[in-house]
């Protein structure tokens, strides 16, 4: 079999925005993700903040790609037809030393050229954000900070870079790599795939993946964050992303404005030891509460409609992007965690570029298709529009999720354009993730996906192999 | 705009109670709202006995005592019952706004009774730590499941809560040659019926553990078990009271909550805790002509009381319109 130029590692947000900036070139390039489908891993749990930048270290490549980052994602965003939604931060200083902080910390974020920042006061934020507590005293105010489905940017970033070439290998763990003359070899469950370059963006497993190659001197820590997504109802509850100042190890609990409307609140920040523990506790619930309280009293546990837990990939301090001359042609992208999701397109830059310095030729392709059909909610678009919508396809009109008012065709089309499993279509459409949380939809959305795929009710999954919902027809049981 | 008399949101049992008492009592002009491919509501579902023994003086599956309300209404003339009729948006002046198919339609209602049932309670409500794998269900969903889909979700099941669907479903699963690992309820003894218990849980022999509760759900890809810890009188955990049962599949019956999402966007006043209207009376909202009957308006132990009490509601919508016609 004819090698490919480049075998990427690992379809998170980092390695599908690599896979996609690779795409622009004449190249073969295939992406390995070990899950069902892509974005499952680490990605799927992200808080879907795009930083301005405002929170880190001076110097850091952190610092640096998240500002970038924080710029290329909007014409990525309207690339791919995705919602981007520039809400702003608020970073929240409850007493005297904490506004004096609140300067350090602009002329830091300065420093990194995040622009716009500025001070505002008890009366800027009475007005602005009425539902803070009354204890907030000034806040640093990012308008640069938006929000963005981080499922979704995965799910359209791989679209994307398969309609421009890129082949994606889902179920596709590496077992196992052997370095040869002429780059390197893959052991997958589906035979052995060849490659000239290897990119190393395996999130929580990068460690495993960076032994294989003989490269030894980092490991990966999972960091656990627990998420609890209030009801949609509460969507007005803040107006910015409100962060308390941070501390050492994470940004603080934060009260998360989502793309989808439902606020967010956590992620809380906790290091384990299993790269599999994804359970939510008690503890993580009383945090999540009381931080987000401190910044917005009326937050109740009956807002609760859904929670999580998500692991951070912690590789140290800072992220880890490097050509690595003991492995020639290999390039780590490791301890990808928080601010990650933002930096992704400039972390896909910085890895071509790391690509190309060590050899590959970069010539771009004639017809590299950027533009991608965005994905259309039937109810977030003028009535006027939904009524000649579902004029023309009585199924767009089919309400499949009454909770959040997901039609049959946009699960169809969800399922038509790359979901597999319940999940997969949760997050693309939302179906299933309302307050009734798939107590009236699940069966309908299981009959779409089975008849899309050909496969039998009982071979639907939540999230992949393992996962069946179904144990047995009636009649065998 | 096409306005109507009445419109009714929810053809289940409160609803097709209510347009029945509205005709009788002279309402000339009602447009039936119904989600579902056929009236009925959450009773088709319920394919057990048990029903209708107060209304109807007989004891009956869900579908028969629906069955009885359908032909009821197919005889009456002046009543539309519009099905695949799916409510998006209601505004205070009483406007709705409906997908049917192919069409998306706006009806303004000089009544307008809102009889839209409830949903579980989940396990995201009552926070059950742990992981988040396939096989936890609400027990609704379970009957759906294996009433109407002929679907066994699963072989060994754990469930929490004691109410009446969490009780009947342990009997089922049983019937369909699944096990019943056991019943979590967290206060003193069972929520359900008298009669749930003795004929679902007793006569089963299913062990029924009052005073527990789940303290974590284990498995990644599939349920695995749950953890099970004794709880006392002030729900604090008993040390040292662990014990794990090994399972598949975990039903969630932790209760019922209504449903009156539209009633809140019209901008009615609900009761935070309760999602019940504020009200001055039984199916009243702090709308004018805008009333609510069934489980949205308060949680029934049965439906034959549902069917009363919606029925009155059909009647004070039928006297406020002649109320509003006078003056």
């Amino acid at each position: 079999m004819k090698p490919y130029d480049v075998i990427i590692i690992g379809a998170g947000v980092t390695g599908a925005a690599i896979a996609r900036e690779l795409s622009r070139y004449r190249l073969s390039v295939a992406l390995l993700e070990k899950s069902e489908e892509c974005g499952f891993g680490v990605s799927k749990s992200n808080s879907g903040i795009v930083h301005p930048g405002t929170q880190n270290p001076p110097g850091s490549l952190k610092g640096r790609l998240c500002v970038q980052g924080n710029r290329l994602m909007r014409p990525l965003a309207r690339e791919l037809g995705m919602d981007f939604k520039e809400v702003g931060e608020l970073i929240v200083a409850f007493s005297e030393q904490e506004v004096l902080r609140l300067q350090e910390l602009k002329k830091q974020a300065e420093s990194l050229g995040v622009p716009r920042l500025r001070i505002v006061d008890k009366r800027w934020l009475e007005k602005n954000e009425p539902n803070l507590s009354s204890e907030a005293l000034a806040a640093l105010y990012a308008p640069t900070a938006a929000s963005i489905s981080p499922y979704r940017l995965v799910f359209d970033l791989c679209e994307n870079a398969v309609q421009n070439g890129v082949e994606i290998f889902t179920e596709c763990p590496a077992l196992g790599i052997v370095r040869t003359g002429e780059g390197f070899q893959v052991r997958t469950p589906r035979g052995v795939l060849c490659s000239r370059y290897l990119v190393n963006a395996a999130g929580l497993y990068a460690d495993e993946i960076a032994r294989m190659c003989g490269i030894t001197d980092f490991t990966i820590t999972p960091r656990k964050g627990e998420e609890f997504i209030l009801d949609k109802k509460r969507e007005l509850i803040a107006n910015h992303l409100l962060f308390p100042l941070p501390s050492k190890i994470s940004k603080g609990i934060l009260v998360i404005k989502t793309s989808d409307g439902n606020p967010m609140i956590g992620p809380t920040a906790q290091d384990v030891s299993d790269k599999e523990d994804l359970s939510t506790s008690d503890e993580g619930l009383r945090k999540a509460l009381e931080g987000a309280r401190r910044m917005i009293p009326a937050i109740s546990q009956d807002d609760i409609i859904a929670y999580f837990s998500g692991l951070r990939p912690v590789a140290g301090e800072d992220f880890i992007i490097r050509h690595e001359d003991s492995a020639a042609g290999c390039v780590t992208v490791a301890g990808i965690q928080s601010p990650g999701l933002t930096a992704a397109p400039a972390i896909a830059r910085m890895v071509v570029r790391l690509l190309k310095d060590n050899g590959l030729a970069l010539r771009q392709k004639l017809l590299f298709r950027a533009r991608q059909r965005e994905l259309k909610h039937l109810f977030s678009i003028p009535f006027s529009e939904t009524k000649r919508l579902i004029k023309k396809d009585a199924s767009c009109g089919d309400v499949v999720c009454r909770c959040e008012m997901v039609s049959a065709q946009e699960v169809r089309d969800a399922v038509r354009r790359g979901a597999k499993t319940l999940d997969g279509i949760k997050f693309r459409t939302r179906a299933q993730a309302g307050r009734c949380h798939g107590s009236f939809c699940t069966t309908r959305v299981m009959k779409i996906l089975a008849q899309e795929r050909g496969i039998p009710l009982t071979q639907v999954t939540k999230r992949g192999k393992g996962s069946q919902i179904i144990k047995g027809d009636r009649a065998d049981a | 705009m096409r306005e109507r008399e009445l419109v009714i949101v929810g053809a289940g049992p409160a609803g097709m109670a209510a347009a029945i008492a509205a005709r009788e009592e002279g309402v000339e002009d009602i447009l039936l709202l119904e989600r579902d491919q056929y009236p009925g509501g959450i009773l088709n579902q319920c394919v057990h006995t048990g029903f209708g023994i107060e209304y109807f003086h007989e004891v009956l599956t869900g579908p028969e005592y629906a069955q009885h309300f359908i032909d009821k209404l197919q005889e009456m003339t002046g009543i539309t019952i519009s099905l695949k009729s799916f409510v998006v948006r209601l505004t205070k002046d009483k406007t709705l706004t409906y997908l049917r198919p192919g069409a998306l339609e706006e009806v303004r209602a000089r009544a307008l009774i809102m009889a839209t049932g409830c949903r579980e309670k989940t396990r995201e409500m009552v926070h059950i730590p742990g992981t988040r794998p396939a096989g936890i269900f609400s027990a609704g969903l379970a009957q759906k499941l294996i009433n109407v889909e002929g679907l066994l979700p699963g072989k060994e099941a754990v469930i929490v809560g004691s109410g009446d669907i969490g009780l009947i479903m342990a009997r089922r699963f049983i019937l369909e040659g699944a096990q019943v690992k056991g019943i979590i309820e967290i206060q003193k003894q069972s929520r359900g019926l008298t009669r749930n218990v003795v004929q679902c849980v007793e006569d089963f022999e299913v062990p029924l553990y009052c005073r527990h509760k789940i303290s974590r759900i284990l498995g990644r890809d599939r349920v695995e078990g749950v953890d099970v810890m004794a709880v006392d009188e002030d729900l604090r955990e008993v040390p040292g009271s662990a014990f794990r049962l090994a399972c598949d599949t975990v039903l969630v019956s932790v209760g019922l909550i209504p449903e009156n999402e539209l009633v809140e966007m019209a901008g009615a006043v609900l009761d935070k805790r309760t999602n019940s209207p504020v009200s001055g009376g039984l199916n009243l909202t702090s709308i004018p002509g805008l009333f609510v009957c069934g489980n949205a308006f308060k949680v029934y132990d049965i439906v034959d009381s549902v069917s009363r009490d919606s029925a009155a509601c059909g009647r004070l919508a039928a006297a406020y319109l002649k109320g509003a016609r006078k003056s």
